[in-house]
């Protein structure tokens, strides 16, 4: 018997939903405090906003999370339209790819400003940098974790009403992540260079 | 690599109490050889009467609700019983306090962060999630709640924090930045030992744990309700725990950051709230109580949920304004989102601020006040019962609206200024907390007792307890208006002014008052256990109840309904009872999956408890190990699939029969009747109303 039924299915997606809306005010409160120390008192004589961010490497990731969406949603399709686990899985991995290359660019810019002297324990501002975009960071990583393991319940299940359920809320968890970086891209990156 | 981090010998409690101890030295090594023994005493137990294998399979790894809850509230007493002594330490501490004390300051300061912090997180909150699990899943109608195997990690993540409060009694130190820890003071430069570091991981793994509770009753309520229950029906303490719930979503994320990023600052050397380098600790004054406040409306409402069932069934009559009830609810939740700078007008924000954020302080007095007097129009010409539950429930409204008074002349910013900080301030939130929050716990617990364990509490000494409670609350905590006033600040361990002194003296009187209070609950429990036979209530229903709960056997089946109600009014079985509907059989019985046990949750609570003394006291490997353990074992349980387990219909079907056929046969009991070994669970209704 599989564990799902509709209303379980139903229900464990909006239990997630409301999961979500409590994890939107973590990114709101940690958006806020990054706002209280973008002033000078939080620069702290240390490195600014201006002086560190480079467009390119930035745009690139923008890209990269949005493209990882469209490909989250083709995976999502996929399913609906009963194409077969190969497609999914494949939709999926490409997702994978993605999101680690995403992580992978942060993580390098995380060491060039390291390398500028720009670390956590510098200022206040730079706290506050790295404790809201490493808050997203790690959720993407949680995200990736979580398409393996889907990955792999894909191979022994195949797409039955479980993993079907799990996979709608993975989705929903990406595209969320995805409008949290759009905030982090306008507010932390166009905000420093505009 | 030092496997054991930064701990040493030195650090065990016992070890300054050998070398050199003086008064506070020997009562803290005392504390700690409680908890020891208290740890040893309960594992020989669990071995000796070969308890182990019981306390295993029916309990720790059970996803029933009800046993959940009934753990929740077993855990808050035992922190109940932690808190209550501290508190009463700490009185006679300052009863003694004049130009010294037995105390030294530190070990003061300890005390009253602790006995806060423990409280409200490990006695308040695990008490009303314990009576909400419980509860609300009777009352709509529900075989469970929706997610029972979250509710367990709920329950672990709890357990773990208030098992890290403990240790910190044995090894180490805790903080003596009071319940709120604000930094810098609880930074690494003013306290570089673990004691912030046990506050930090205590309140961050219970803020977990409350987070997902939450998230578990709000869809609960939302979609687990029986057909018919609309949200017009609800009983009112399920529309409370609805409003605490979705507080518990939205209020818990800004405690999880502000500890987050303190711990941040402390273990990476970040700067979010330090005094150098841009740090900028308001911000953590402003995450703490934009979680605080409305964490005291997460704490009092489902207590004024409990008092709305109390008034209702005691005084034989239909809870009065229902609607305005609920409207007053959630205005309250509403509204507790826009006050939190109240906890710090004299911080030097401008006078237009303070002036704003003081009147709407004052507005929550409005729905306050709607409740109170609905409450008092629902005694109003009723057949009141002053059964033990509504002592307590008379009791808090006396005594509520007195704290309720002086909330609202702490509401204004200029009388604030002059006795912010002082025990003024005390005396207003403890009038708040124990009238408050504590009687409708022990009146809830007091109420339901029956319902969860197949016979009632014991009168006598329930009656003792809640008079103990009411006289010894008003002793110990009225004196400490007079002395706030008069100027004596909070968190102070001793005072050189002698006109302090009586005052100090009463509420220490108070406290023991209180402290025989408590042990009266506790015979209350041992008395009526040993006369559980005497006191059983088979027929279910030992109050004349009005909601579904009351319809279905004592002890409740861990199915809980044999069939989901049709609901079709508000007060459903007390309507059905009028209508004489209850008896009336069912044609059909079905087989009822429930979810099998899991050992997610001890496993859980111990990799919680490994995860947080890890950072405690930097042991790296243990708290790693214990980060990885969590998310392996919900991935490995992700590939199960028999995690239900089938009730056969023949067994639904014999249990339900045989106990309607009992409570048909019972006799019904009259008023007098209804504390006394005469109430076997069924009333006879119209000497009720
Ligand atoms: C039952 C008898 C109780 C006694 C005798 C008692 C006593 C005390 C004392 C002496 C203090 C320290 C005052 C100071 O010097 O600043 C205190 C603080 C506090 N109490 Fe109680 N208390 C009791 C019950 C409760 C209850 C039921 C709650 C909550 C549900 C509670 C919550 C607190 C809190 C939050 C603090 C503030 C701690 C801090 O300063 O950070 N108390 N209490
Ligand atoms: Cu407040």
């Amino acid at each position: 018997m599989s564990a799902m039924t509709h209303t379980a299915e139903d229900r464990a997606l909006y239990g997630f939903w409301v999961f979500m809306m409590s994890d939107l005010i973590l990114f709101g409160l940690m958006f806020a405090t990054y706002g209280t120390m973008l002033t000078t008192w939080g620069f702290a004589s240390g490195p600014e906003p201006s002086e560190l961010f480079s467009m390119g490497p930035v745009a690139i990731e923008t890209a990269i999370l949005l493209v990882s969406s469209l490909t989250f949603g083709l995976a999502t399709l996929a399913l609906k339209h009963g194409q077969g686990r190969g497609v999914i899985a494949l939709w999926l991995v490409i997702t994978l790819a993605l999101g680690l290359g995403f992580l992978a660019m942060e993580l390098r810019d995380f060491a060039e400003m390291a390398a500028e002297g720009a670390v956590p324990q510098r200022s206040g501002w730079l706290s506050a940098f790295f404790g809201l975009v490493s808050l997203h960071g790690l959720h993407v990583a949680a995200g990736c974790v979580w398409i393996m393991v889907m990955l792999a319940q894909l191979a022994v299940f195949g797409p039955t009403l479980d993993v079907a359920s799990r996979l709608s809320r993975l989705g929903l968890f990406w595209h969320f992540l995805d409008v949290i970086w759009i905030g982090i891209f306008s507010v932390v990156y166009l905000g420093a260079l505009a | 690599m030092n496997l054991l981090g930064r701990m040493g010998w030195g650090d065990v409690v016992f070890e300054p109490a050998l070398a050199n101890p003086d008064s506070s030295d020997l009562i803290a090594a005392g504390a700690g050889g409680v908890v020891v023994l208290g740890a040893i005493v309960a594992l020989y137990c669990l071995f000796h009467y070969r308890l182990w294998g019981v306390f295993w399979r029916g309990w720790l790894t059970s996803l029933d609700h009800k046993r959940i809850g009934i753990m929740y509230i077993a855990f808050a007493m035992i922190m109940l019983v932690r808190g209550v002594l501290e508190g009463v330490v700490m009185r006679a501490q300052q009863a003694d306090g004049l130009d010294g004390g037995f105390l030294t300051s530190h070990h003061y300061g300890e005390l009253f962060s602790t006995h806060g912090t423990i409280m409200i997180f490990f006695m308040a909150m695990p008490f009303l999630t314990g009576l909400i699990n419980i509860i609300v899943p009777l009352q709509v109608g529900a075989r469970d709640v929706s997610f029972p195997l979250l509710n367990a990690l709920s329950l672990a993540f709890t357990a773990a924090g208030g098992a890290l409060i403990m240790v910190s009694l044995v090894v180490g130190e805790f903080s003596t930045g009071g319940w709120t820890g604000y930094p810098p003071f609880t930074g690494v430069a003013f306290q570089p030992g673990v004691g912030p570091d046990y506050w930090i991981w205590s309140v961050a793994l219970a803020g977990i744990g409350t987070t997902l509770s939450g998230i578990n009753f709000v869809t609960t309520i939302l979609k687990e309700r029986a057909p018919g229950m609309t949200f017009a029906r609800l009983p009112l303490f399920t529309w409370t725990a609805f409003t605490t719930s979705v507080l518990m979503v939205f209020a818990l994320p800004p405690l999880t950051v502000a500890t987050s990023l303190l711990a941040l600052d402390r273990m990476a050397g970040f700067h979010f709230f330090t005094n150098d380098l841009g740090g900028n600790m308001m911000n953590f004054a402003n995450l703490f109580w934009l979680f605080g406040h409305p964490e005291v409306y997460i704490l009092i409402l489902p207590a004024f949920g409990v008092f709305s069932e109390v008034f209702a069934t005691f005084s034989g009559k239909k809870l009065y304004g229902y609607t305005s009830l609920v409207i007053a609810t959630v205005v309250i939740a509403v509204l507790s989102f826009t006050v939190w700078v109240h906890h710090f007008f004299t911080m030097g924000q401008s006078a237009n601020l303070n002036a704003i954020f003081g009147i709407a302080t004052m507005t929550i007095g409005v729905p306050t006040g709607v409740k109170i007097y609905d409450w008092m129009a629902t005694m109003y010409r009723g057949r009141v019962r002053m059964s033990v539950p509504m002592i307590y429930s008379v009791g808090f409204i006396m005594l509520f609206v007195i704290g309720g008074l002086t909330g609202i002349i702490l509401a204004n910013p200029t009388v604030d200024y002059q006795v912010h900080n002082t025990l003024f301030l005390v005396a207003h939130f403890h009038n708040m907390l124990i009238p408050g929050l504590l009687f409708g716990m022990l009146a809830g617990y007091t109420f339901w007792f029956p319902k969860v364990f197949g016979f009632q509490l014991d009168a006598f000494w329930g009656r003792i307890a809640a008079w103990g409670w009411i006289v010894g609350y008003s002793l110990t905590f009225f004196p400490l208006y007079a002395v706030g006033l008069m100027g004596m600040t909070r968190r102070t361990a001793s005072y050189t002014i002698e006109a302090f002194q009586p005052w100090m003296l009463v509420s220490g009187l108070g406290a023991l008052v209180v402290l025989g209070a408590l042990v009266a609950l506790g015979l209350q429990l041992w008395v009526s256990i040993r006369y559980r036979k005497a006191l059983t209530v088979e027929g279910g229903d030992p109050w004349d109840g009005r909601t579904l709960e009351w319809s279905l056997p004592a002890p409740v089946p861990e199915w809980n309904f044999a069939h989901i109600p049709m609901v079709t009014a508000r007060d459903d079985f007390w309507e059905k009872k009028r209508t004489a509907t209850v008896d009336a059989t069912p044609a059909t019985y079905t087989d009822i999956a429930l979810p099998r046990n899991s050992m997610l949750g001890p496993l859980f609570a111990v990799a919680a408890t490994a995860l947080g003394f890890g950072l405690i006291w930097y042991i790296w490997w243990m708290a790693a190990l214990a980060a990885a353990v969590m998310p392996l074992a919900i991935i490995v349980r992700s590939f199960r699939t028999d995690i239900h387990r089938v009730i056969p219909a023949d067994e639904v079907a014999a249990y339900d029969l045989a106990f309607r056929e009992t409570r048909a046969a019972l006799v019904p009991v009259g008023r007098d009747g209804e504390e006394t070994v005469a109430n076997r669970g069924r009333a006879n209704r119209e000497a009720f109303e």
